[in-house]
Order: structure tokens, then C-alpha cells, then sequence
């Protein structure tokens, strides 16, 4: 194993800032190119990359992150209702108080390890939801789900200005919340997100944490206690989810006990394990692909098919509208399940090892210009 | 294994990447000031262009996919019917009219359409793509109130008209009120009102009801609703339960009823929850009990023609209310259920009924007020008297955007004689007696501009 230098590193988060920065630009071709999705794109983005933190280091599968999400989105709308209007503290209210339930939930789940321990977090986060939706509906709003209301206390802002004739929104010491600015919030959070991931892919603890996922046992016999290395990750993959619900809050300032479902909880593995399990760009990419699916795909209809078609000659449109329709819509599930069918069995290791093969595919021509099968050049790869 | 094998691939893919990332942040600040709009401007505004667009945001999915369909079809035949397509609908019975049938201030209507999942959630973030992306001037849809009231302050925020479909909370025009938030549809207040004096008539005095009710806004407002209305007859309330929604098995709260003393089962449920509780009661044998020496009654207070459907032979003699039903012989309802019916070969649910109706609301309000600003839409339709849509003569109240029109308490009809006439119309109960003050449920509209 090459050991990746800071230069490189440093490299690496350059591309990656630009990447996210010019979203609004290179989406555009793709019809996604809309405040509210960059801003899911940039969210999820983090929520993915913490959850990563957790399942692509440990390989610990956690499946109950989604109540993070909560907690942060509940935090943050009450901070919204009760302090202020600006997002700061309200982030940073989120991303404590679901690092404290993340070392609660994590105390206790992480005494078992495997499908005991995703049972576990499945357990605690279908508990999580259940008492948002009926339990604890003085504080959730339950089914409804926690919104703002005109008269709401807002202590700080009410030292500084009067109640306005509607509704507030959120900002970021004056930077709205809403629209492009806020995707420029969330994006700039996303990338230093990023870099705190990769500074603990890149750090010993980081080493630590791949050698409990290669052998645990063999690590205890060394002498490592791995507990509290499984814990720190655990509770800063929450800590991170805690952020991605406050960010959710901060710029659509509603928290539904949806948020916390298992369903949520799945999307993250999806999106993780279709992007690539353990890769630091991986999991991005999977929450691009889901995310778009599901903003887009699924508002396409037969009206929409045509024109995407306009460019076949009639009879081919013809054709190709009934038979593409029931993969778009409300079939885009089914799109997305077949999609994820294929990455699991032809690439295991998600999209990012398409990108690999094709990386050294392309590595491999440049240096020997002379056509060889492709069985010949993936030998090295199997004998290694 | 090492994910950084190949570094010369990497420099090559990377300065392609970071030429092309250089060029767009110089051009970000393009993008900062895109969202922003002068003070006379508006949000979408369609300026010169031959189209506009209108959303229509249904659940396609989960427990009120039904109502979402036929919301669909209605709000698609409301578009055909704007641009003077078809046999026109309601535009010829709708008084007063202003509608020309060439789309909406000369601008040919276009469409796109959007899952709402019946998830607070997905619903914002499709309402939001609809207004951000396809730049829609006015959006529509729902089946869910807790949907509703989330999107309706979207609605506010965002500055674009929302014409709620299917949503009976009293909270929608109540305590959530928005000034960008319309309801055609009636509540749960009214309901209770409308079927007061039949159960006083039916059921007598005394009679001991137990609520199963779905566990949100709309559930709560109604069993309170109904609540007033039964314990204002003399009844007594034995015991109130929440259930979520989408359930699906309810048989977990249908068998504590049995020994609970209640001779009456008051189900706020509606659309598959409604079907799935129903049948259940029926099955556990709840209307052939005799408790306290009456007969064992099931009531359910919000009705419909697609619910009567799935739920078949078991709702046969239970009473409920609809805010309108395919059977009325007045000249708007005969004229919308022809259109629909030669458009999709059956008849309309109140659900498409509602939801037609606004759309053509919002156009005619545009066409009287000469603009898409939103504000001066917004003064066209609050107030606004109109009859000829199918519930008698109508009015939008201004205090909190709620229409008033005249309530149907309906039966599930004992001797269907087709698979659509499953509902036998009781009573019409005439707009005043559903009428209630707007100060009573609290809340603000907030400000026209925003």
C-alpha cells in the first residue's frame, strides 16, 4: 500500500472544492441544476460521507443513522424557535446533541458486532421514529411535523429587532438560507466535511479503524482495545448525520418524523454501497445518482418522454414512449432497483470500481500502445 | 489495495476537471443574483413568453394514492378545458365566468406533475422543483392535510399561489392559514355540523362512541370536530385512539373496542386506511354486536366514491359526509361528470372534483385581476361569489380562505345498481348551517407581498 502523501491530498481536496463549487454549472445540462437539489445533493453528500466514516472504515453496518438525521432536524428547527433565525447555532446545537445520542446508541450497540449490532441500530432508530411520531408530539408535531410559527419566542433575534409581518426565514449571519446562497452554505460545509473525512482515511486512527474491519480479533491479540475506536467513529458518523438534519432544517425549516424512518436509514447504505463502500469520492457519488432519480426521473411523465424523444423520428418516439414509461414516474424506483442490481453483481465494489477498471484500462493503453485482450491486461490485478 | 494507484490518471482527468471549475467560478456570481427579483416583478413571472406552467403535486404513492389519480385526471382535463380543448366542463356552467377557453390571459397552460409520497418531506421537495426548476406560477394537489399545511407555507415563502386539493383539516384554514393557501374542499368542522342533527335523528341521544382516528393534523381536528358535534347531542365519548397512517392492520386497536362498553365506532380514517379499518371492524363482527341494548353503529365522518369502492359491500348503511358526489343532478355536476366520464369512461371522486374546480379558479382569477401578480390574484379570489361548480352558490371567505358552499351527508347504499353508485345522498345541508366564525381556530394569513 502506497502511502498517499499531504501534496496529493491536498491536490485531491482542490479538485474536489471545484467539483462541488461549479455544481451550478455542469448540472445544468442535466436538468439539475435547481437550488433545492444541489442543496440535497450537498447535504446528503455530508450525510453520506460521515456514514462512510462509520461503514466504509469498521465495516460496522449501522442501519439506524437516520435518527441522527432527526435529532439534528428537531434541534435545529427548535433553536430556529426559540434562539434565532440564524443558522449557526442551530448547526452547531444539531451536530452536539446527536454526537450525545450517537455515543448513548453507540454505547450500547456497539457490544455486538455484525448483523447483530445493524439490528441493533435498526431497533434503536425505529424506536427514534415511533417516539417522534406519536410519542413525543409535544416536541415533534408528530405526523405534521415541526414547523415555524409567526409567534414563536426567537429570544436573540427579539433583542435586536421587532417580529415581522411574516413569516422569518433562515440565514447565515445574513446570507439567506433559501436558493443559491444556501447551496453555496451547504456546499462550503460539505467540502470541509470532506476534508475532516480525509484526514481521518489518511491518519492512524484511520489505520486503526480498517484493521478492526480486516480482523478484529487479530487486532484485540496485539494488543488494541478496539471499543473506543469503534465508538469514535460511531459517534462522529452521527455527529455528521446531526449536521446533514441541521442543514436539512436550515434550509427548508420543517423536521417530519419521516426523516428518521428506516427507509432513510437504507437510503444512506444505497447510496453508499452503490457509490463504493470504503472510497473517500464513493459514497458522493451514489447520493448524485439517487438523489437525481428521485427529484428527477420521478417527475418525469409521457408529456415529458416525448420531448425527450423529439429527436427519434415519429414512429421510433412511438415506441419508445410506452416502452420506456413505466421505468420513469412513479416506476423510478424500479429504474433505481434495477440499477443497483446490476453495480452489486457486475461491479461489488460499487461505481468507483468501474472507475478504477477504466482508470487502469486507460493507464494501461497510454504505456503499451499495442492492442492486448482485455483478459491479458486484468491478470496483474487477479494475481495481486 | 491502494486507491491511489494510478497517479498519472489522475493529473490528466484532474487539470481537464480544474480548468473547467476555474471557468464556472468565474462565473458564479451569475448564479448568486439568478434568485433575486426586483420589487414590481415576481416570482415566475411568464412576461412574454406563449406558455405557463402549472403544478400539480399528487400523491402517487402510499395510502392516498387512489385520490391522487384521479386528482390527476381532473387537474388534465382542467388544463384541456382552459385551453379550449374538449367540451369546455364547467366553463359553461361556472358564474360568473371570465375564462375565454384560450388558456389563461392568452397563454396556452402547460403542466408538469410531481410525487408528493404523502411525506411532508418529499412533498416540499417536489413542490420545490416544480417552483425552482420548471418554474411554475401556481401549484395544486394533496389527499393529505399534513402535506397540505407543509407545502401551503412553502407556498408563502416562495411567493407562488397554492390551491389545495383534498384537505379537510380545519388547520389548513385554520390555525396554519397562509395568504398563498386556497381550500375549495369543506373541513372537518363542517362535517361535524352537517352530521349532527341526521345522527341526532338516527342514533337518538345516548350512545357511547369510541374514535379510532389517524394520528395527524387532519385526524386530530376531525375527532375533535366530531367530537363536539356527538358530545353536543348527549353522547359520550369512551375513548379516543391514534393509529398512524398506513397502518394497514388495525385489528390491534379493533379488539380492545369490543369490551369497551362503546356502541358506536367513529373511524377518522380515510383513503386505504379507511378501506383496511373499515373491513377489519366488519370482519371482528362489530356491526352485528347489540351493545347497551342498541344496534352497534360504525360511523365514518369524511367519506368518498373511491374509498365506498375499495371497501365493497361493507360500507352499506354507514353514514358520513363528502363535499360532493357524482350523483348530484344540479347542471355543473352533470357537466363535469359527462367530460370527465367521455374523457376516462367513469365517473369523478369529490377528490377530482375539488381539484378541477381550483385549477379553474386560479385562471379565472388571473383573468379577472389582468395579471399573474400574485397579490392582486390573491384580492381576485378572496371573496369571490360563485355558482354553477356543482355545490350551489359558493363563497371564498377572505378571513381565512375557505370556501362555503352546501355539504352532503351521505349513506353507503344498501342496493348499489352500478359499480360507481355506492353512495345514496341523505341530506344536502344547506351552506348556513355549516357556517362557523374565522376567529375561532386563531392563526394569520400573513402579508400578500412576500
Amino acid at each position: 500500500m502506497k502511502a498517499p502523501t499531504i501534496k496529493n491530498d491536498i491536490f485531491v481536496m482542490l479538485i474536489f472544492s471545484a467539483v462541488i463549487l461549479s455544481m451550478p454549472v455542469w448540472l445544468e445540462p442535466l436538468g439539475a441544476s435547481y437550488p433545492d437539489l444541489l442543496q440535497k445533493f450537498a447535504i446528503f453528500g455530508i450525510f453520506a460521507v460521515g456514514y462512510n466514516i462509520l461503514f466504509g472504515l469498521t465495516g460496522y453496518l449501522s442501519f439506524g443513522h437516520a435518527a441522527f438525521l432527526g435529532v439534528g432536524s428537531y434541534t435545529a428547527v427548535w433553536s430556529f424557535k426559540l434562539l434565532t433565525m440564524n443558522i449557526f447555532p442551530a448547526i452547531i446545537f444539531s451536530v452536539l446533541l446527536s454526537g450525545l445520542f450517537a455515543l448513548l446508541i453507540g454505547f450500547i450497540t456497539l457490544r455486538r458486532s455484525g448483523i447483530y449490532f445493524s439490528i441493533l441500530t435498526l431497533a434503536f432508530a425505529q424506536m427514534f421514529y415511533n417516539l417522534a411520531y406519536s410519542v413525543l408530539t409535544p416536541i415533534t408535531n408528530g405526523e405534521t411535523g415541526l414547523q415555524l410559527a409567526r409567534t414563536d419566542p426567537r429570544v436573540i433575534d427579539r433583542l435586536f429587532s421587532e417580529a415581522g409581518e411574516g413569516l422569518p426565514s433562515t440565514d447565515f449571519f445574513g446570507l439567506a438560507m433559501s436558493g443559491y446562497s444556501g447551496f453555496y452554505v451547504c456546499a462550503v460545509i460539505l467540502i470541509f466535511a470532506f476534508f475532516i473525512s480525509q484526514r481521518i482515511f489518511h491518519s492512524p486512527f484511520g489505520v486503526k479503524l480498517r484493521a478492526i474491519k480486516s480482523n478484529q480479533t487479530r487486532m484485540k491479540y496485539t494488543g488494541y482495545s478496539t471499543r473506543p475506536y469503534l465508538l469514535t467513529a460511531f459517534v462522529i458518523s452521527g455527529m455528521y448525520a446531526g449536521l446533514a438534519g441541521g442543514l436539512m432544517a436550515a434550509t427548508d425549516p420543517l423536521a417530519g418524523a419521516e426523516r428518521m424512518q428506516w427507509t432513510a436509514s437504507g437510503e444512506v447504505v444505497l447510496m453508499t454501497i452503490l457509490g463504493g463502500v470504503g472510497t473517500l469520492i464513493g459514497p458522493l457519488l451514489g447520493v448524485g445518482i439517487i438523489k437525481y432519480f428521485e427529484n428527477i426521473f420521478s417527475a418525469l411523465n409521457e408529456q415529458g418522454l416525448h420531448q425527450a424523444y423529439a429527436f427519434m423520428p415519429d414512429w421510433l418516439a412511438n415506441i419508445m414512449v410506452p416502452m420506456t414509461s413505466p421505468f420513469v414516474g412513479e416506476g423510478w424506483h424500479l429504474t433505481l432497483g434495477s440499477l443497483f442490481v446490476l453495480i452489486v453483481v457486475f461491479l461489488p465494489g460499487g461505481i468507483m470500481e468501474g472507475i478504477n477498471m477504466f482508470k487502469k484500462l486507460f493507464s494501461k493503453k497510454t504505456s503499451e500502445p499495442d492492442f492486448k485482450p482485455i483478459k491479458k491486461k486484468t491478470t496483474p490485478e487477479t494475481v495481486k | 489495495m491502494s486507491d491511489k494507484k494510478n497517479s498519472e490518471g489522475w493529473s490528466r482527468r484532474d487539470v481537464m476537471k480544474a480548468a473547467g471549475a476555474f471557468s464556472a467560478a468565474g462565473a458564479m456570481p451569475m448564479f448568486f443574483s439568478r434568485g433575486a427579483w426586483a420589487a414590481e416583478s415576481f416570482r415566475n413571472d411568464p412576461g412574454n413568453s406563449a406558455t405557463v406552467k402549472l403544478g400539480f403535486n399528487v400523491p402517487q404513492t402510499g395510502a392516498y394514492a387512489d385520490e391522487g389519480a384521479d386528482e390527476l385526471r381532473a387537474f388534465k382535463l382542467a388544463v384541456k378545458h382552459l385551453n379550449g380543448e374538449g367540451d369546455g366542463g364547467l366553463m359553461n356552467t361556472m358564474k360568473p365566468l371570465s375564462l375565454k377557453g384560450n388558456g389563461i390571459l392568452g397563454k396556452k397552460v402547460t403542466y408538469v406533475t410531481g410525487d408528493t409520497q404523502t411525506k411532508s418531506d418529499a412533498a416540499r421537495a417536489s413542490a420545490k422543483r416544480m417552483i425552482e426548476k420548471d418554474g411554475v406560477l401556481m401549484f395544486s394537489g394533496g389527499s393529505s392535510s399534513g402535506v397540505a399545511i407543509a407545502v401551503q407555507s412553502l407556498a408563502q415563502e416562495m411567493g407562488v399561489i397554492f390551491m389545495a386539493g383534498l384537505t379537510h383539516s380545519n388547520d389548513t384554514t385554520g390555525k396554519d392559514k397562509r395568504r398563498y393557501g386556497f381550500r375549495h374542499f369543506f373541513n372537518a368542522k363542517m362535517s361535524g355540523a352537517a352530521l349532527g342533527p341526521v345522527l341526532k335523528k338516527e342514533m337518538g341521544t345516548e350512545r357511547a362512541a369510541y374514535h379510532l382516528t389517524a394520528d395527524y393534523t387532519w385526524g386530530w381536528t376531525q375527532e375533535e370536530s366530531i367530537k363536539e358535534t356527538t358530545e353536543g347531542l348527549g353522547w359520550k365519548t369512551v375513548k379516543t385512539v391514534r393509529t398512524p397512517v398506513g397502518a394497514g392492520d388495525f385489528s390491534q386497536y379493533i379488539t380492545p373496542i369490543l369490551n369497551s362498553g362503546a356502541d358506536t365506532l367513529i373511524l377518522n380514517h380515510y383513503g386505504k386506511d379507511m378501506i383496511n379499518s373499515l373491513t377489519q371492524a366488519i370482519q371482528f363482527g362489530l356491526k352485528d354486536k347489540n351493545v347497551n341494548g342498541k344496534t352497534f353503529e360504525i360511523i365514518v365522518p369524511l367519506y368518498s366514491r373511491l374509498m365506498a369502492q375499495g371497501a365493497g359491500k361493507n360500507l352499506r348503511g354507514i353514514l358520513g359526509t363528502t363535499n360532493w358526489n357524482w350523483a348530484l343532478k344540479d347542471a355543473g355536476s352533470q357537466a363535469f361528470v359527462k367530460s370527465f366520464g367521455s374523457e376516462y369512461g367513469f365517473p369523478p371522486s369529490q377528490a377530482a372534483h375539488t381539484c378541477y374546480v381550483q385549477t379553474l379558479l386560479y385562471a379565472n382569477a388571473c383573468e379577472m385581476a389582468g395579471t399573474f401578480y400574485p397579490p392582486e390574484v390573491i384580492k381576485q379570489l378572496e371573496g369571490f361569489k360563485f355558482d354553477g361548480m356543482g355545490n350551489g352558490a359558493t363563497e371564498y371567505r377572505a378571513e381565512d380562505h375557505q370556501c362555503f358552499k352546501d355539504v352532503l351527508v351521505v349513506r353507503g347504499n344498501e342496493n348499489p345498481t352500478s359499480q360507481f353508485d355506492l353512495l345514496e345522498i341523505v341530506q344536502e345541508v344547506p351552506r348556513a348551517q355549516v357556517e362557523y366564525d374565522a376567529k375561532i381556530f386563531g392563526g394569520e394569513l400573513g402579508p400578500y407581498k412576500v
